[in-house]
């Protein structure tokens, strides 16, 4: 998915496990959760600092995540905040390019680093021990980066590389893209993180180490550290490493345009060789964050679940196990966003069927839904699984750094993540079918086609 | 003889101590005679059971293929007194994750649950295991998705080398058929042949299980036999012969019409118990491990910008070792890209690793493992690995041992006996004409140059 998020080594990761299995692409709500002991401080120079402490191994997960990602790119010079994430692995005065990554290989630590439209995140597993030494190298880097053409031109070709896999050598992924730029026509979520292939090739050194000027500061940044350390061990190594940074750039705020109203639905549909059957999707857009009132952003995680999370929602138990006319059908949205949430509905035909029918049928569906509203035990069932996500999303330590970095990045307080499972409990039926009727209306929403059409071999 | 430095991170374990999660593996055999490998873990409500059956994809008779993809993915759609509505909406609703994977050695299998569901959870297991339905609706449904995946894979580079190279690599052998079937097996397969896949491989003397999380030994034993008991004692004999790959130094290209070519490059690989095979592990690291720097990410990737992910990958089969690589580049490339990986290979193969490469290769290597250890679902996989690679239940602590005892020497040799640059077998899918030429259809097709 183009709008997903971009990890530096993220497809590489997925063609050494699978050399022979499809790769899938990761569609479904991130379980974003709770409940992960937690506190958090701001340093004077305006670093956010959060520990989580999770004792199970001796390890430790760094996770800096900047409050800038490719939403605060300037006009035309789309990629440029992945390219600078690429970037950062380059080097600094200090430690020249490798010495960083070569750290962290030689205590057999991993890491790697993401790019979306909201923040840029760069994150090491390390064992508790050398905490400190790539907190050091981290703290370096967010402000003394150095950048040698000779490394810059080459890293380029990467991240033009990285366009052709992620979207050009995938039709799903370039109607996603058309419709992610069909739907915001105004407001930069339409433009791709990866960037546009033009804007990417003219990309340089100087554009990069604009964006870092502006925007990698400590007071644009948020620390999490998870794992076997708790605040009062953290603190003082936090002190030592960043205390001294000062702040720079701008500062954290970020006003972007807003969407005008649609009148209009509108269509994109694409007829490409690379595709092998056809495909139906829908994105709609949710009203502003700021629009969205208490409870809303829940409502909407189960919104989506009821109508096409999984093999118990209506799309599904209607189209593809009903009816058999589709082969998948479901939906997924996008909350967790500084701006514009999304939600997407998919599906595919069994062969034989028309497109135009699948299509009808979703509309259908959509239409009962609005009508009947939502079937109160089918929403007992759907907070219930998000109840017991909660749960097992602390099965694996590296999970939460993670899950409470995004949040925070995109305005949650560390008090609403922790509250997530009340907040789900709360939402009424009336409130779920108030949401769905601002939504799922046409005007908001860009329905796009994809049409197999045959090699002319 | 020269010895690696103690491991920072070993070094780290031994002073902190590796918590009981980590090593506290305990064996139990349940009253009815079922062996698992406990690491108990009561810090979160959670039970991961992971377990194998030997025998996956090369099992499929000629003429079947695909028949143990498409058994595995019916076990959960219907069994018991539940169709596969009754039986996938419990799941979901209970939030039990029950998943069946099949390779071409076994069919693994995952159950991970809250433990206050867990008996529910186990009966829906076993049901999934020894009352499989098979109804006609489900098989057809999950037919059609199977073929639709096998019609996309079509269209997929990445899919199409793989496909292309392993059927030169492995010709006549069951290791060189396509495991997900073709679209005239998979139609052709019935109704009896899934209950085949079943009553051969699913049974108590061809089964590997590991748990982790919230339960005692003496509760699992008892579990254990709920969930497995009902199997039948003994698998059919396997009948997959022992073999090497073929195809030296062949090169073929599968057109199609991407703005960006898969390559990928394979020669023999040492089996899991070869003696040469922790040796190499380290050369495969150095090569195109999964650290930040191999030979192939700095050639590749960072001194020339011709993809974005390059790697290489020991995979011993059960009767096949085999070495991998692949990377991913504009098809204007691909000539440079495959050039570039020949001479790594080749330099790799005439000196061998340096010291550096090896200490750093090792201690990631060693790290890397522990680090991959923090799911429990990850943890009880790898405890059904070292089961059935036969490693003794001591192996998570002996392992970097093994790599440490290793001299660079041996290691160099074993490049140097192992590596064989002519002998590389490659499979490029992409177009004829790359994108830049793609406005101009009288360009002529030019791929690669050598």
């Amino acid at each position: 998915m183009p709008d997903f998020l971009l990890s530096r080594r993220g497809l590489l990761t997925a063609a050494a496990a699978l050399p022979f299995a499809g790769l899938p692409l990761a569609v479904g709500h991130s379980a974003r959760a709770d409940i992960f002991p937690a506190e958090s401080l701001v340093l004077e120079n305006g670093l956010t600092v959060v520990v989580t402490t999770n004792r199970r191994v001796p390890l430790v997960t760094q996770l800096l995540l900047y409050r800038v990602g490719a939403a605060d790119e300037l006009p035309g010079k789309s990629g440029v905040a992945h390219f600078l994430e690429h970037l950062m692995f380059k080097g600094t005065r200090r430690h020249p390019t490798g010495v960083y990554s070569d750290a962290v290989a030689a205590v057999g630590g991993q890491e790697n680093a993401f790019t979306g439209q909201d923040y840029t995140g760069y994150w090491q597993t390390v064992p508790k021990r050398s905490i400190e030494t790539v907190m050091a190298f981290e703290a370096d880097r967010m402000l003394n980066l150095t950048l040698d053409e000779a490394e810059v031109l080459p890293e380029r070709e990467v991240i033009l590389e990285e366009r052709r896999s992620r979207i050009d050598n995938r039709p799903s992924a370039q109607l996603r893209a058309a419709q992610l730029a069909s739907l915001f026509r105004n407001h930069p979520y339409g433009i791709p993180i990866i960037g546009w292939e033009r804007e990417m090739r003219g990309l340089t050194a100087e554009d990069a180490l604009g964006f870092y000027d502006s925007w990698y500061g400590p007071q644009n940044a948020i620390l999490i550290l998870g794992g076997d350390l708790d605040l009062s061990e953290a603190l003082p190594i936090v002190e030592r490493t960043y205390g001294g940074l000062a702040r720079r750039g701008r500062d954290s705020r970020r006003a972007r345009p807003r969407e005008p109203v649609s009148l209009t639905a509108r269509r994109t549909e694409l007829t490409s060789p690379l595709a092998a059957e056809p495909q139906f999707s829908r994105v709609y857009l949710v009203p502003h964050r700021s629009e969205l009132g208490p409870g809303d952003p829940e409502a909407l995680q189960l919104l989506s679940m009821l109508l096409g999370g999984g093999n118990t929602s209506r799309l599904y138990r209607d189209l593809v196990l009903g009816r058999s006319l589709a082969l998948a059908a479901g939906s997924y949205d996008r909350g967790e966003v500084l701006d514009y949430p999304t939600l997407s509905l998919y599906a595919r035909p069994v062969p034989g069927v028309e497109i135009a029918v699948l299509e009808r049928e979703i509309d259908a569906q959509i239409a009962r839904f609005l009508e009947e509203g939502a079937d109160a035990t089918a929403l007992d069932e759907a907070k219930d699984r998000l109840q017991a996500a909660a749960v097992l999303v602390r099965d694996d330590p590296k999970t939460a750094p993670r899950v409470i970095g995004t949040a925070m990045a995109v305005g949650d307080s560390l008090a609403t993540i922790q509250s997530w499972p009340e907040r789900v409990a709360a939402v009424t039926p009336e409130q779920v079918n108030a949401l769905a009727h601002r939504v799922l209306q046409p005007r908001r929403s860009v329905t796009g086609i994809l049409h197999p059409e045959r090699p002319a071999l | 003889m020269k010895t690696l430095p103690l491991l920072p991170l070993l070094a780290a374990l031994l002073a902190v101590g590796l918590p009981a999660r980590a090593i506290e593996i305990r064996e139990v055999v349940s009253p009815g005679g079922i062996e698992a490998w406990l690491v108990e873990d009561r810090s979160n409500p959670i039970l991961a059971i992971s377990f194998a059956f030997e025998g996956g994809a090369a099992a499929d008779p000629a003429g079947k293929e695909g028949r143990a993809n498409l058994a595995a993915a019916l076990l959960d759609e219907g069994a018991g007194e539940l169709d596969a509505a009754a039986f996938r909406g419990e799941l979901e609703r209970r939030s039990i994750d029950i998943s069946f994977d099949t390779t071409r050695d076994s069919l693994y299998g995952t159950l991970v649950t809250l433990t206050d569901r867990r008996q529910r959870a186990g009966e829906l297991l076993a049901m999934a295991l020894t009352e499989p339905r098979f109804d006609g609706e489900a098989v057809e449904r999950i037919r059609r998705q199977v073929m639709s995946t096998l019609a996309r894979r079509q269209h997929q580079p990445d899919a199409r080398a793989a496909e292309a190279l392993q059927a030169s690599l492995f010709p006549g052998h069951p290791y060189g058929r396509p495991s997900r079937g073709t679209p005239e097996s998979v139609a052709a397969l019935e109704t009896t042949d899934l209950e085949a896949y079943v009553a051969e491989r699913l049974a108590r003397d061809n089964l590997t299980v590991g748990v982790v999380g919230d339960i005692a030994a003496e509760e699992l034993g008892p579990y254990l036999d709920a969930l497995f008991g009902r199997l039948p004692e003994r698998a059919a004999p396997l009948a997959v012969e022992q073999t090497r790959v073929q195809a030296a130094g062949q090169r073929q290209t599968v057109n199609l019409p991407v703005p960006q070519s898969s390559i990928m490059l394979a020669q023999q690989g040492p089996l899991r118990d070869d003696p040469d095979y922790y040796a190499l592990a380290v050369v495969d690291e150095v090569l195109g491990g999964g650290g930040f720097s191999s030979r192939l990410y700095d050639e590749v990737r960072e001194k020339r910008g011709l993809a974005y992910g390059v790697w290489s990958s020991l995979r011993p089969m059960d009767k096949a070792g085999i070495w991998y690589a692949g990377t991913s580049t504009q098809t204007g490339r691909v000539g440079e890209a495959v050039a570039v990986i020949q001479q790594v290979w080749r330099e790799l193969a005439a000196e061998g690793p340096t010291d550096e490469e090896i200490g750093q290769a090792v201690n990631y290597i060693a790290g890397s493992f522990l680090l991959s250890l923090s799911s429990s679902e990850a943890i009880a996989t790898t405890l059904v690995k070292i089961q059935d690679l036969d490693l003794g239940i001591d192996y998570i602590d002996r392992r970097q041992q093994i790599y440490e005892s290793l001299t660079p020497e041996e290691i160099r040799a074993a490049a140097r006996r192992w590596l064989k640059p002519e002998a590389l077998a490659i499979a490029i899918a992409g177009a004829p004409t790359g994108p830049d030429a793609a406005t101009d259809a009288e360009t002529p097709a030019v791929l690669e140059t050598d």
